[in-house]
């Protein structure tokens, strides 16, 4: 079984992380962090509606980056914007840049299925095919050509342990996966995502359908995952934003109000109108 | 500052706030008592200042238990968490303010044999008024969150230090020219000595009030984590 998880607290501690940060020392920020994502003068509208304005932010390689904000704010749109989710829908405008490891991903020409492919999403309810376990995992494996049987089980055994599922399914990989229980199904789309070997993956509300102890079985994985991916998730769970993640970016309205490491975030924002969401008062 | 929209959430850190003023306020009158009553070998008065011990040890207790819940239920953050921590820390420091005090009444006691010195103990007197000046302050400061009057306090610790370093140096001149007297200096230098504990405990609570404002911890500068 060919692993390539590494100790996440051991790759955190190498660099310097958001861990070190602290409110009156030196804390991490996203612009000393190597870039993966980066966001540029991003505005969209869906059919003459802003829905985002002017967003600027770089999302920094192998960290957890929460996007946070009430209903409305523009959180998935933005999340959508990264791997041009939005482009299916009629009527979408979008000016601004987006750049995936320097490249631009709205330019002319740009294989946007070879885009999803790197930029993986997991949404808010768990969509498995009504396939089995196996082929819900290889699935898009088998989109790409020349892997091989054994190395396709490789694959597959490798994604489910990654997610964190593999112990539970080992024994019942050719049943169906809607047999699974929420937070099994939950796991089982984020290895069908990072099966591909994606450098972003992007998750969109991916614990709010969960249980407690499935949305803390999901956290965790987060946190693991955070180590070896690009990680965007929007979450309406402040506390679930804090608890995983290493940056959060803040919306309102279509536009960024703060973006700063989540420590600093929870414990001391910058901005009143940040402060006033966290600590639910009226803005 | 605007009101939470959980308006539970706002009477529940009001009453923290009162809780913490009212453990405040017999600590004050601890202090007050045990310093009066040092300086005129009142020994009743003294015996004041330990009954409202229980009292100050039962409103930490509270304050604690208050804190511990408040937490547990409302996961607060940012100013609300600063707050919260701050208040439990500034319930340690005034519990101690109060020890100190005890301190103070029973050096009374054990000076109460002799008489009051010629000088009427100015140096305790001076310190006493100064000491007692930060308490009242930095719980004002705390009540109103008042930046400028912590800063007051916080500045005003060096004061209660040269008044010890002052009271100290007297009272070794004290017992080379009045060897009768060794006892009562001792016991004075030991009140002294309390006075700048207290001075101590009030310019911490005022740094708290910084951290909750500011979001900036100003203790022990130099040696900030990196």
């Amino acid at each position: 079984m060919a692993t390539e998880r590494k100790d996440p607290g051991n790759d955190r501690a190498a660099s310097d992380g958001p861990a070190a940060g602290g409110v009156d020392g030196a804390p991490a920020s996203p612009e000393r962090e190597t870039p993966c994502l980066e966001v540029r003068d991003l505005s969209l509208s869906y059919g003459g509606v802003p829905a985002l304005s002017h967003v600027s932010l770089t999302i920094p390689r192998r960290r957890v980056t929460a996007f946070i904000g009430p209903s409305g704010c523009g959180k998935s749109t933005l999340l959508r914007c990264l791997n041009r989710l939005n482009d299916l829908i009629d009527g979408v405008r979008v000016s601004g840049s987006v750049t995936l490891n320097g490249m631009d991903i709205y330019r002319r020409g740009v294989d946007v299925a070879d885009l999803r492919r790197r930029v993986g999403m997991v949404f808010q309810q768990p969509n498995p095919f009504p396939k089995s376990v196996y082929e819900n995992v290889a699935y898009g494996l088998r989109l790409q050509r020349g892997i091989a049987r054994s190395e396709m089980d490789d694959r597959v055994e490798w994604s489910l342990k990654s997610a964190a599922l593999w112990d539970e399914v080992r024994d019942r990989l050719n049943e169906t996966a809607l047999e699974l229980s929420g937070g099994q199904q939950q796991r089982l789309m984020i290895a069908r995502a990072i099966a591909v070997r994606p450098d972003v993956l992007l998750l969109d509300e991916p614990a709010s359908a969960l249980d407690p102890i499935s949305t803390l079985r999901i956290e965790e994985l987060i946190h693991q995952l955070g180590a070896e991916y690009t990680i965007a998730i929007v979450t309406h769970n402040m506390q679930q934003a804090a608890r995983v993640s290493d940056y959060t970016a803040f919306l309102y309205m279509g536009e960024l109000v703060e973006f700063g490491n989540t420590d600093g975030m929870f414990l001391n924002p910058a901005k009143q109108q940040t402060e006033d969401y966290i600590t639910g008062r009226y803005g | 500052m605007s009101r939470h929209i959980s308006e539970q959430y706002d009477s529940e850190l009001e009453s923290l706030n009162r809780l913490l003023m009212e453990m405040g306020g017999l600590v004050e009158r601890q202090l007050r008592s045990a310093a009066r009553a040092f300086v005129t070998h009142d020994t009743g008065l003294a015996a004041e200042v330990f009954t409202l011990e229980t009292d100050v040890n039962r409103l930490e207790l509270a304050l604690d238990d208050e804190c511990v819940h408040i937490i547990a239920r409302r996961q607060p953050a940012a100013r609300d968490l600063r707050l919260l921590i701050s208040i439990m820390k500034a319930g340690t420091d005034l519990e101690r303010v109060g020890d100190e005090a005890c301190k103070i009444a029973r050096m009374t006691e054990q000076v109460a044999t002799f008489p009051i010195p010629d000088n009427g103990y100015i140096g305790i007197q001076h310190m006493r008024d100064i000491v007692i000046r930060m308490l009242t302050t930095t719980l004002d400061a705390f009540a109103r969150l008042d930046l400028d009057a912590a800063y007051e306090v916080i500045a005003a610790d060096a004061e209660v230090d040269d008044g010890f370093a002052a009271v100290d140096r007297a009272l070794l001149r004290e017992i080379d020219e009045q060897s009768d007297f060794v006892q009562r200096a001792v016991n004075t230098v030991w009140t002294a000595r309390a006075l700048e504990r207290i001075g101590d405990h009030a310019k911490n609570i005022s740094e708290y009030i910084v951290y909750v404002i500011r979001g900036r911890d100003v203790r022990h500068p130099g040696s900030a984590r990196s």
